[in-house]
């Protein structure tokens, strides 16, 4: 349940059948009566060739975090191949600060099926799952009974809408590993193994899951894709930056007068995202930081926050937008403490299966855990630099990047709070926290 | 042939076909590329993260362990980059890894200490508290130190892929992964070890080992397993002529790296307080000890009486001694003693098959072949149980190659859980079960056919029959139980078969029909143990016994003489494909001998001219004189196995099959050694079935 009201700057695409109040989810009746499931029967006049292409157009981008463009990555997939083809919806939202795909799910599950439907039908599926973490209990429950609904009204299973074109869909429980957020481990989460990331290449679009050609989005992808149908991928296109089409889902969080989801374009202004739409940072007190796309993106400062917000502007000011959770620090935020916390989060998440990652992120959070008591040394400054340093790039998967990206930024643009938490004595304390080797 | 592609690696130019992995594309041309997980055959895992390399015109350092070689590549091994890169590797590798090496069973030979000293930094920038778990124990054989672990996954990958085991499981992540017997606390798999010499550091150590030695204090012997027939070269590793360990350090045997829990814990019988130290000789009813000079002499005395008065011998050999002294001790039988009733507990009808082969050479797989063959028959055998070594290259080749692997047996084994096509039979049935089998057989190249106890006399013939139908390549393995049950053979250890499977000049008794005659004057068994399951009909026969133990008949002997072991000679032995391998002294046991010295000053004794007894001199004697055993001596003298096809087509009588049967041990039970193995008997899997319920 929405705890934001709606905003008049909010460009309502994904969240144009919200009710606020909401009383409960859009079930299949009221959806239908808004449009509901009006894109897939257009999609079902349309080629596996036309959908993609429409996809394209509207230059939508995985709203995960890696913003692959999705009409690519759906073409990649291997029509020809004789095994089965396979839709997997990433629900597994676990980048700290997002809160999207629950609220998607929560409002308006039926747009997410209907997204599956026409991937789908895109690439030649008959089998799709929603893997959604397992805390999302709740959401479990409103997406099973959206999902019992569609079989229902013959929007999934066979011979769907008289096409002929067969789908089934449901809902796979993680177990609570940041991890099964990256796509492969993922897959190997939802093959009932443990959730390591696999090698790549094959990538998921020739060897997903079960060894078989699969598509693996994020539930805001899917979410996009009905309207682009509906509409046309130029209209959708056209409603965000010329490289970044639409709109995305910000969740907008920490210390902000108005925390909560909003939907804006692309492009849309990061400061005034946070002044105007989130009614400023708390309390009165300045600006200090924003990290704009979840954890794992490198941290801006309050100057550098002036700029639009989409995936090329913010690559171009050294960070990314990730998966749309902008986290607003206020003046009087420690970062050494931010920091720790971010680390103690990778070195709790690293599943261990490359060394980089595994060592890196706890000695990481033992140096920060030390630092923030007071015990840091001078020396451990540059130290967490380079550590960092020595992972990003070279892990096995991207979380040795997503620990490392953080620490490089705050320690590099706030070197004076680190400074400042340097102890009076230059001797070693050991972190809190961790058991002594020996105890006698 | 596959595409080639010219890389650049380290300015060096190569040319590999397309595809190879940068790792072994630079092995290739002498440029080591570090790695932990990276372990050949085994699948890729790109974890360590120590084989990074730069690569021109990619931005981040790519893992050469997954890089496959393109046209043009320019790929760096040494530059500073990828030098600070594996710098930093170690040292994140050593920040939780307990620096315990002065007392770590690995330290000298430890892959991680060899990398720090090659590629890693000065000093340790890590002052936090190192995180801890404790050591576990698994099973009496394997015990974990997940501290000391670094996560390579080889164990799970040699347990899982190698072995089709899979005992092996990863548990908890990040800092706190550790490996897991899928079992949750204890493993109960085929104990092979094979996890503990493939772990590149000392996280997994050996129950019989650990904590007991340091590498460099012990000379490392490379020899062959005492026990089962498939041999594999085990390494012994001796200190003060103890054997501390023994594992697959050498990796140069036919094995490869491959070693069951026989060959690497069933070494202990060697030291068993039980065994027999000093010849024993029956006064007033009582074994008593005695001296080698009086054993030998009242031997000699009782066996040149025997002799001049034309009494009755009944000899009984081994399938473990030496091939030199399994010839030796024919030739003594045949020779010295007059007799022609010399025989020895058969496993396998080889005999048949050589028969059968009508003329057909290269018909006898090697074990190397089970790897290259296209497709495999296995027939009636518990191959996993009974043959680990020949299951272990099947699996490799299904792996690597995707062979195609089918098995006739009575009940459900590992192989089926690959095999293309499995059937079972009932005792007796198994040739009529064939014909199944022969049009998807005779799709293949080229086809092994291994076939145990129960496929024997004209079965076998049958069995070629069926083989020759299919129209390919086919060979053929006859399987048999202990490590010189073929050598035996060969050697003329039946009293229908001279050495050389020539027909015997007198056909003599067989073994049951020793134990069941009432009149004989001298039973001889020499590293047998018939009456193990039988009583000796003749009461008043003169009993000697060279043995390791005081087993059930050494108990009955009237002179036992303490024999040493397979790992306290030099000698040959002939596995169960026929491949002939040397035996080196390793370890050494006070009091013994050589059944072969024994057998030599007997022969002195009694003033017979039996020829030098040294081994080397007996082997070049059986390289003159046996068939098919005048093998390559650099082969063998270098650690080899020569392949030896003694005779094919016709043999002048066919072999007496009744008496083949095999024991039917399985991974850990081992004829009479097996016995006296401690570490076999702890196995909680011991002593284990053939075949899965």
């Amino acid at each position: 349940m929405l705890l934001n009201q709606p905003h008049p700057l909010e460009t309502r695409v994904l969240t144009r059948r919200f009710e606020y109040p909401q009383k409960n989810p859009i079930w299949v009746d009221e959806f239908v009566a808004k449009q509901g499931y009006e894109g897939f029967r257009k999609a079902l006049g349309m080629s596996p060739d036309e959908i993609i292409e429409e996809v394209k157009k509207s230059s939508l981008r995985g709203r995960g975090g890696a913003g692959f463009p999705t009409g690519l990555k759906w073409s990649f997939v291997d029509r020809k191949s004789s095994k089965p083809k396979y839709v997997v919806v990433n629900g597994d939202e676990g980048e700290p600060g997002t809160c999207k795909d629950r609220v998607l799910i929560e409002h308006d599950p039926h747009r997410l099926i209907e997204g599956c439907l026409i991937c789908a039908r895109a690439i030649g599926a008959e089998r799709g799952w929603v893997y959604i973490r397992g805390e999302y209990r709740f959401h479990i429950d409103i997406l099973d009974k959206a999902i019992a609904e569609a079989y229902e009204r013959g929007y999934l299973g066979e011979n769907i809408l008289g096409s002929g074109m067969t789908f089934h869909l449901s809902t796979h429980t993680g177990a609570g590993s940041y991890e099964c957020g990256e796509e492969s481990a993922l897959l190997e989460s939802l093959e009932g193994k443990r959730g390591n990331p696999r090698l790549k290449p094959p990538f998921p679009a020739t060897v997903g899951a079960f060894q078989c050609p699969t598509t693996v989005n994020n539930v805001e992808t899917f979410c996009a894709v009905p309207d682009i149908l509906l509409n046309g991928g130029d209209w959708y296109h056209a409603l965000g930056t010329p490289k970044n089409g639409g709109t995305r889902m910000v969740c907008l969080s920490g210390h902000i007068n108005n925390p909560g989801v909003y939907e804006v374009p692309l492009g849309f202004n990061m400061k005034r995202l946070i002044e105007e739409i989130g009614g400023g940072v708390w309390k009165g007190r300045k600006l200090k930081a924003v990290i704009p796309g979840g954890s794992s993106s490198p941290i801006l400062t309050a100057d550098e926050v002036d700029i639009p917000a989409d995936y090329d502007s913010l690559a171009k000011a050294g960070s990314m937008l990730g998966s749309g959770a902008t986290m607003v620090c206020d003046e009087t935020t420690d970062m050494v403490k931010l920091l720790a916390r971010v680390m103690k989060f990778y070195a709790h998440e690293s599943c261990g299966w490359c060394i980089p990652c595994r060592e890196g992120t706890a000695w990481l959070a033992k140096i920060l855990a030390r630092m923030d008591e007071g015990a840091g040394m001078t020396r451990d400054i540059d130290m967490i630099d380079q550590l960092a340093t020595s992972m990003f790039g070279r892990t096995f998967c991207a979380l040795g990047d997503a620990a490392a990206m953080p620490t490089m930024s705050i320690v590099r643009k706030f070197r004076n709070e680190f400074e400042a938490k340097i102890g009076s004595t230059e001797v070693f304390v050991p972190a809190p926290g961790t058991q002594p080797l020996v105890v006698l | 042939m596959a595409e080639l592609v010219t890389l650049t690696i380290d300015g060096k130019q190569i040319t590999a076909e397309k595809g190879t992995l940068v790792i072994e594309a630079a092995k290739k041309i002498g440029i080591e590329i570090p790695a932990f997980c990276y372990y050949e055959g085994y699948s890729l895992q790109a974890a360590c993260r120590m084989c990074l390399v730069e690569v021109e015109k990619m931005p981040k350092l790519q893992p050469g362990c997954t890089l496959p070689a393109a046209e043009g590549m320019v790929v760096m091994t040494d530059s500073p980059k990828v030098v600070e890169a594996r710098k930093s590797t170690l040292e994140f590798l050593l920040t939780n890894h307990p620096l315990d090496c002065p007392v770590c069973d690995k330290g000298g030979e430890c892959e991680l200490q060899d990398m720090v000293f090659r590629y890693g930094a000065g000093e340790s920038r890590f002052t936090e508290i190192k995180h801890h778990a404790n050591e576990k124990q698994w099973s009496p054989m394997v015990y974990y130190d997940p501290a000391r672990c670094i996560l390579c996954y080889r164990c799970i990958r040699v347990c899982d892929e190698g072995l089709g085991v899979g005992a092996l499981g990863l548990t908890h992540r990040g800092v706190h992964a550790e490996i897991t017997p899928s079992n949750g606390d204890h493993l109960e798999c085929d104990e092979c070890g094979m996890c503990i010499d493939i772990c590149p550091v000392g996280a997994l150590t050996s129950g019989s080992y650990r904590y007991k030695s340091r590498p460099w204090e012990m000379n490392h012997v490379g020899t062959i397993c005492a026990h089962c027939s498939n041999g594999c070269k085990t390494t012994l590793s001796i200190r003060n002529g103890e054997i501390m360990r023994a594992n697959n350090r050498d990796q140069s045997g036919i094995n490869g790296e491959f070693l069951c829990a026989k060959g690497r814990f069933g070494y202990d019988f060697v030291h068993s307080e039980e065994r027999l130290q000093t010849p024993l000789v029956r006064k007033d009813g009582e074994l008593v000890e005695a001296s080698w000079s009086e054993a030998l002499a009242l031997v000699a005395k009782k066996f040149g009486d025997v002799k001049a008065k034309g009494g009755k011998f009944g000899v009984v050999g081994s399938a473990r001694t030496t091939n030199e002294e399994a010839y030796y001790l024919q030739k003594f039988a045949r020779q010295g003693l007059g007799t022609a009733n010399i025989d020895h507990r058969r496993s396998g009808d080889v005999a048949s098959l050589l028969n059968a082969l009508a003329g057909k050479r290269d018909a006898l797989a090697t074990v190397a072949d089970l790897y290259t063959t296209k497709a495999a028959l296995v027939i009636g055998s518990d191959l996993s149980q009974q043959h680990p070594l020949l299951a272990f290259q099947l699996r490799a080749n299904y792996r690597h190659h995707g062979s195609s692997t089918y098995t006739v047996t009575r009940g459900p084994v590992r192989e089926d859980s690959y095999a293309a096509r499995s059937i079972r039979f009932e005792a007796g049935d198994e040739i009529g079960a064939l014909d199944q089998l022969r049009e998807d057989l005779s799709k293949h190249a080229s086809v092994v056919i291994l076939f145990g106890d129960s496929v024997k006399g004209g079965d076998v013939a049958k069995l070629v029959a069926f083989g020759d139908s299919l129209g390919v390549g086919v060979k053929y393995v006859c399987l048999m139980d202990y490590s010189n049950s073929r050598g035996a053979w060969d050697m003329g250890l039946t009293h229908e078969y001279g050495p050389g499977y020539e027909a015997a000049e007198q056909r003599g008794l067989s073994l049951p029909e020793m134990l069941a005659a009432k009149d004989l004057d001298v039973f001889w068994a020499v590293g047998a143990n018939p009456l193990a399951d039988a009583e000796l009909g003749s009461n008043d026969a003169f009993v000697v016994v060279q043995e390791l133990f005081l087993t059930e008949t050494a108990r009955r002997a009237d002179v036992v003489l303490p024999a040493a072991s397979a790992y306290e000679k030099n000698g040959t032995v002939t596995n169960t494909c026929g491949e002939v391998q040397r035996l080196k002294a390793g370890a050494k046991v006070m009091g013994v001998k050589t059944d072969l010295e024994i057998m030599g000053l007997l022969a002195k004794e009694m003033g017979l001219d039996l020829g030098i007894w040294t081994p080397e001199k007996v082997f070049e004697e059986i390289r003159r004189t046996v068939r098919g055993y005048n093998v390559q001596l650099p082969i063998i003298v270098t650690g080899g196995a020569a392949p030896t096809q003694p005779v094919s087509g016709q043999l002048a009588v066919l072999p007496d099959v009744s008496l083949v049967r095999s024991a039917e041990d399985t991974l850990f039970t081992s004829g009479s050694l097996g016995r006296y193995s401690k570490m076999l008997n702890a196995a909680m899997e011991a002593p284990g079935k053939l075949y899965k319920e």
